[in-house]
């Protein structure tokens, strides 16, 4: 195991040159790496130290102040509300569909393999209008719940239907290649050895597909986070009560109370750059198990 | 009887994997699966363990009918062909994954995972990961893994399809030993006719989803029943029966009598292992052919010879060295081959006893 990291350190060297070799290389390789670094520092790396940059620009203080605020900690307890629900159902959810997709057979299986990859080609400001357009108080189901006095649209259960629509993909795609290369021989032995289908999934499926699912679920998460367009449709954007962090930073720009939106930029992209170093130390975990 | 095929067939969509295929295993022996690939050998094989269900047909494992008993509560142990083993598990985890399923006592667990790992002769590697093990060494824990629950037989696909040549032959001997030593009722499933020939008491050779012939390896080899087995369990030369010149008219009245028509001027040819003709340069007494050497290739103890007769049919000769050399033949030399046995190709009119395609010596 541990040569395998060893390995793909030094595949990762060779993008690390020394000034020496700086200086010696051919004109069109200077040429395309001045690039490819110039093109990513300007559209990644300077938006996010500008970001840093104005959000401290007045001192700790007026951070502090927003982050102190009611309607900024409420926000994120709902952003981290709605993805908690998310992960759990989704991940739930998207395991099953799987299995299903990897070892059963059954008539529409490619419509519904298809289909899984819908949230992610429609806009999310589409998906939005779609559960307004069937939840929504003149909707063919929101009227009905609106009379039982259930309100899903401009309210939290509408913002968690919008983020599961939107997140489905991500451990379905995930754990599917996974499943496909585990294969079906490893259960099989358990199924042999007396083991039943809940044991040999917890025992066998699950620790061999650990890796793909915990990578699949960190980028649900992020998405989650990040979500706003579906969210910004179904919620009404009401202060305190359906905003979530996203939708707090873009009020907060509207609003010119850009001390919030900072503050709260800030922490949605420190987790997202924690996340990331969480995602690689997955793949690296996943790659290595798929070689031995 | 340990394990009792009846009547089994299976289809998957439009191709017939099994068709009525019986058989029987005694219980203590090794029986062996013999068949080209898409014979059936392997379905059959899933279908005794429980992990496909028959389309028509019986499975009774040591006297009770299994057809319908799930896989989990068969009792039999099964070796796959890649292992299989639980790559995030230790070897002794995985040998103690059938005990610990079936709730175990710890002490008798970690007692019995530490006999079976010495009985493979991996009692130093308990606590590595199949991915630190060769292939040899990863099938002979699975076949730890299999044998820990002590199930009433023990199936085994291809077991050592996937292992290079020199391991393949140790593992053989070895699983033949093991077998001696252990008398678990065993069916394996293999390809390899020499396999099939060191390993098992018996054979079951399958073509296109039947069963052609089951018997002692030595018995097929000698007597097969279809022009199949004949060429299937080693080489075999097809040869013309007209172009077999008798110069002494020996009688072999025993073969046209089984025969019933004048099998030996008819268009017919006949069957010859490469070992049952002889080689010589003048003709003598016996019928032979006569042929022209195209290639001599030595492999070892014996030289490979082949001829050709009439210019237009080839025909293989495995020779002692010693022999080849004695007679000093080199390539283009003009040679004349006799046959020590062969068989008419055709059922014979009248069957002598279950011998139907006895290989008739002359």
């Amino acid at each position: 195991m541990a040569s395998d990291h060893d390995q793909t350190g030094e595949a990762d060297g060779i993008n690390r040159l020394s000034a020496s070799k700086w200086a010696s290389l051919p004109i069109g390789r200077w040429l395309l790496m001045t690039v490819v670094i110039g093109w990513f520092a300007l559209l990644i790396l300077v938006p996010t130290i500008a970001l840093a940059r104005q959000a401290f620009a007045g001192g700790l203080a007026p951070l502090g102040r927003a982050m102190a605020s009611e309607e900024f900690r409420q926000a994120f307890g709902m952003t981290l509300g709605i993805t908690l629900v998310a992960v759990v159902v989704n991940t739930i959810f998207g395991v099953c569909f799987a299995l299903v997709l990897v070892r059963q057979r059954f008539w529409g299986k490619t419509l519904a393999d298809g289909l899984v990859d819908l949230p992610f080609a429609i806009s999310p400001v589409v998906t939005g209008l779609m559960l307004v357009v069937l939840y929504g108080p003149d909707g063919w189901i929101g009227r009905h719940l609106e009379t039982g006095g259930f309100r899903v649209v401009y309210a939290l259960p509408g913002m968690i239907l919008a983020t599961l629509f939107v997140t489905l993909p991500f451990v379905v795609r995930g754990v599917v290649p996974v499943l496909q290369e585990f294969g079906v021989d490893q259960v099989e032995a358990a199924y042999i050895l007396g083991a039943g289908r809940w044991v040999t999934f917890w025992r066998v499926t699950l620790p061999s597909i650990r890796w793909g699912l915990a990578y699949s679920m960190l980028l649900l998460i992020a998405r989650s986070l990040g979500e706003f367009g579906a969210v910004m449709v179904v919620s009404g954007n009401l202060l305190g009560h359906t905003q979530t962090a996203t939708l707090y930073v873009h009020d907060g720009i509207e609003g010119f109370r850009p001390e919030g939106a900072y503050a709260a930029s800030l922490i949605l992209a420190a987790v997202s750059f924690f996340m990331l170093i969480g995602m690689e130390t997955f793949r690296k975990r996943l790659k290595a198990s798929k070689q031995s | 009887m340990s394990i009792v095929v009846e009547n089994l067939s299976k289809r998957f969509g439009t191709f017939q994997a099994v068709s009525d295929v019986s058989f029987e295993v005694p219980t203590g022996q090794l029986v062996a699966l013999l068949g080209p690939s898409g014979s059936g050998k392997s379905t059959i094989l899933r279908i005794i363990a429980g992990l496909e269900d028959p389309d028509t047909g019986r499975v009774s494992l040591t006297g009770e009918d299994a057809t319908s008993v799930p896989v989990q509560r068969r009792g039999v142990g099964f070796v796959f062909q890649h292992y299989a083993l639980f790559r995030h598990m230790t070897v002794r985890q995985n040998v103690a994954f059938g005990l610990e399923v079936r709730k175990k006592p710890k002490a008798e667990i970690e007692e019995k995972v530490e006999r079976l790992l010495k009985l493979v002769q991996l009692h130093g590697y308990a606590d590595r990961y199949p991915s630190q093990l060769s292939g040899g060494q990863r099938q002979r824990v699975a076949l730890a893994r299999s044998l820990a629950p002590e199930p009433k037989v023990l199936l085994l696909d291809e077991p050592f399809g996937a292992l290079d040549a020199r391991v393949r032959d140790e593992l053989r001997a070895w699983l033949r030993r093991l077998h001696d030593e252990v008398h678990v009722t065993s069916l394996f499933v293999t390809h390899d006719q020499q396999e099939a020939f060191e390993v098992s008491d018996q054979v079951v050779v399958l073509n296109h989803g039947k069963v052609e012939q089951y018997g002692p390896p030595q018995q097929l080899y000698e007597r097969p029943v279809s022009p199949f087995v004949a060429q299937f369990l080693g080489q075999v030369n097809v040869l013309p029966m007209k172009a077999l010149w008798n110069p002494q008219a020996i009688d072999l009245k025993h073969i046209q009598e089984a025969f019933g028509s004048d099998v030996l001027n008819t268009e017919e040819a006949v069957y010859v292992r490469p070992h049952d003709l002889d080689i010589h340069r003048e003709p003598n007494t016996r019928p032979c052919w006569r042929g022209r050497i195209e290639r001599l290739t030595p492999l070892g103890g014996i030289v490979r010879i082949d001829l050709s007769i009439n210019s237009d049919e080839r025909l293989q000769i495995d020779l002692p060295r010693d022999q080849q050399l004695a007679l000093s033949l080199v390539q283009g030399d003009d040679v004349f081959v006799s046959p020590r046995s062969f068989t008419p190709i055709g059922p014979p009119k009248q069957i002598p006893g279950d011998a139907a395609g006895t290989f008739y010596t002359i």
